[in-house]
């Protein structure tokens, strides 16, 4: 009984540290949507099939192209980076002034837009990099370099953003238009120029997401589906456009899945995780740490 | 008034005589799925032309073929008992979601995003329980012994399912009509304004949202069971989820969810356009239909938010003075 417990200890100490490390990239792509929303106040229901096409880019890069992992890393956030400015130019500006919920409509147009194009132009096998890195063994847990590598980049990418957020013109402008919408064109900031800026910001961290997760999960059309709908509860459970909400709030949902996922099947740490956000909504609608109004 | 009343009796009659005049099964098969779908996204557009923009829809469909099918297959129950009761399971879920929701004016993206936490977890419940559902492999409702296809609720012939889809169909338009012309219509279109205002004026907002969410689950759980008898295979994939939701939520909009036929008008859109890609392309056509189906979606919120139907009727109507009536249609989809 006592060696039982034991292993059983060194499972769930493994399975709270891989959620921790889960909660790193959950929390970057709750980062971009929560930008978004705070910016341009949009909900970006693609958000998830960004990254895929954005995975994508890294599996053609790597296996078709032959370029090493760093050099593709930054042409794919470039890349997303771009096409988050493409949607927010082509789709969300036209409806700016639409009501709220047909904006995020139009975006889930997109999704099925990105995702069939997908399907159309790169087919529905599964496919990875072929990058296989190895595993650290500590003690008798295992974890592997690829999700302490993603957590490890998802920090500098979120700290990075903090900087540019509070250290930059640009970044203070992009902040104060989150504050007050109206004011700021009279303070000479050009607002569709932030709005594009922030949108390609958005996509940049959509990319950055897409070059930590191609390490851990095979690339298919679909795969936005299996943390887009994750992505989105984590940004409402903290409060949509709080940064710090999201950021705790993605360590949570971590947290449930993996140690879910630890008694019971993957799938039931996600209907656990599904669940723990609806009863949340309830107690604490406007989000964690929200005050309410 | 009376010549519209024979029109539409003279469609009703033609529609019921089709079958027996036109047998070709191909072209009845595609009729039963365009008046199924055309019966969920009108219970979808019930909820979501007073704003209630619902991404749950697909959880209830996914319940209502899952639960139809499970009783039948595992405790034998017919489909006769197993509809209401897998109907009744929706209507219970969705209240106790809506409820709270209501309750605590959750609205706008809040709502969309609780809703679409619901079909998250009705499709991952599906796929979790593998052992009884099938998981992502799909699942089939046992064959019945020849002679007991009514007690199953399974036939063979295509005319008989035509003529059910056709009535559920009708059933669905006559709901759609009378919540149109209710108290019902005039208390959501003020919620959809102002929740405050209407509260101040006596309507009681979270009674009459639940009432019409109520009344969209029950529907979507029977289309979700009719979808199971009618195709005898279901999968997570296609009667639950989050693609599902969106499908309804495109079609209704791509029709037009402010007139009784948009949805219909959605579904023959859509459905029509999967088959003729499908039969001209074949297997290279997978992904195409929802290639178009999001562009069209996309240009349709940005140009045409009313849907197909709502714009051809209002040009109609009268091109140069828009009658008041339309005029109060005019909502968007919602309001924050």
């Amino acid at each position: 009984m006592q060696s039982f417990l034991n292993i059983f200890d060194i499972y769930l100490l493994e399975a709270v540290i891989n959620g921790i490390l889960l909660g790193g990239v959950l929390a970057l792509l709750a980062l971009g949507l929560n930008l978004i929303f705070g910016v341009i106040d949009v909900t970006w229901i693609c958000y998830a099939e960004l990254v895929m096409i954005g995975m994508y880019g890294m599996y053609y890069l790597v296996q078709v192209f032959h370029l090493p992992y760093w050099a593709a890393a930054p042409l794919v956030i470039l890349l997303v980076a771009l096409l988050g400015a493409a949607l927010h130019f082509l789709v969300i500006a036209p409806l700016l002034t639409a009501p709220p919920i047909n904006q995020l409509l139009a975006t889930g147009g997109v999704l099925f837009i990105l995702q069939s194009f997908a399907t159309v132009a790169f087919g529905i096998d599964f496919r990875n990099l072929g990058i296989r890195l190895p595993v650290l063994a500590l003690g008798e847990m295992n974890f592997s370099y690829a999700r302490l590598l993603s957590f490890g980049a998802a920090l500098v990418g979120m700290v990075g953003v903090y900087l540019f957020l509070t250290r930059t013109f640009t970044g203070t402008a992009i902040r104060a238009i989150a504050q007050d919408r109206q004011i700021m064109p009279l303070m000479g900031v050009d607002p569709k120029r932030i709005y594009l800026v922030t949108s390609a910001i958005g996509g940049g961290l959509a990319g950055l997401a897409a070059c930590l997760l191609v390490l851990q999960y095979d690339v298919h059309p679909f795969v936005g589906l299996s943390f887009g709908p994750i992505t989105f509860l984590i940004c409402v459970l903290g409060g949509l456009g709080n940064f710090i909400g999201g950021f705790i709030a993605a360590f949570v949902f971590a947290e449930i899945i993996s140690l879910g996922g630890l008694f019971s099947d993957l799938e039931w740490g996600y209907v656990l995780a599904f669940a723990f956000f609806i009863v949340m909504m309830f107690i604490r609608p406007a989000g964690l740490l929200a005050r309410r109004s | 008034m009376n010549r519209q009343a024979a029109g539409w009796i003279v469609a009703l009659l033609a529609l019921v005589a089709l079958p027996f005049v036109h047998r070709d099964p191909y072209h009845l098969h595609v009729l039963v799925l365009i008046l199924i779908w055309s019966f969920a996204y009108t219970s979808w557009s019930i909820m979501g032309r007073f704003g209630l923009v619902s991404l749950g829809h697909g959880g209830f469909m996914g319940i209502g073929a899952y639960v139809t099918a499970l009783l039948w297959n595992h405790l034998g129950v017919s489909p006769w008992i197993g509809i209401p009761l897998s109907m009744a399971t929706a209507g219970v879920l969705a209240l106790v979601v809506a409820y709270p929701c209501f309750r605590f004016r959750i609205t706008g993206h809040y709502f969309v995003l609780v809703t679409l936490a619901l079909s998250g977890i009705v499709l991952q419940v599906i796929t979790a329980t593998r052992d009884y559902t099938g998981g992502s492999l799909g699942y089939t409702p046992q064959r019945a012994p020849s002679g007991k296809g009514l007690f199953a609720l399974q036939f063979d012939d295509k005319i008989t399912w035509y003529l059910i889809a056709l009535a559920v169909w009708i059933a669905g338009l006559v709901i759609w009509r009378a919540i149109d012309r209710s108290m019902i219509r005039h208390a959501m279109e003020a919620i959809s304004e102002d929740e405050d205002a209407a509260a101040a004026a006596g309507v009681n907002v979270t009674a009459e949202k639940l009432k019409i969410t109520l009344i969209s689950a029950l529907m979507t759980a029977l289309a979700g069971a009719l979808y199971c008898q009618y195709q005898m295979f279901i999968s997570p994939d296609t009667v639950s989820g989050i693609a599902v939701s969106l499908q309804m939520v495109f079609a209704a909009i791509v029709g037009g969810v402010y007139v009784a036929l948009g949805p219909t008008v959605g579904a023959i859109i859509t459905i029509v356009l999967a088959e003729v890609l499908r039969i001209s392309f074949g297997t290279k056509a997978v992904g195409w239909d929802n290639l178009v189906y999001g562009v069209l979606l996309v240009l349709f919120i940005i140009f045409l938010p009313k849907g197909i139907l709502g714009s051809v009727i209002d040009r109609i109507k009268s091109p140069r003075k828009p009658s008041r009536g339309h005029e109060q249609q005019i909502v968007p989809i919602a309001r924050r």
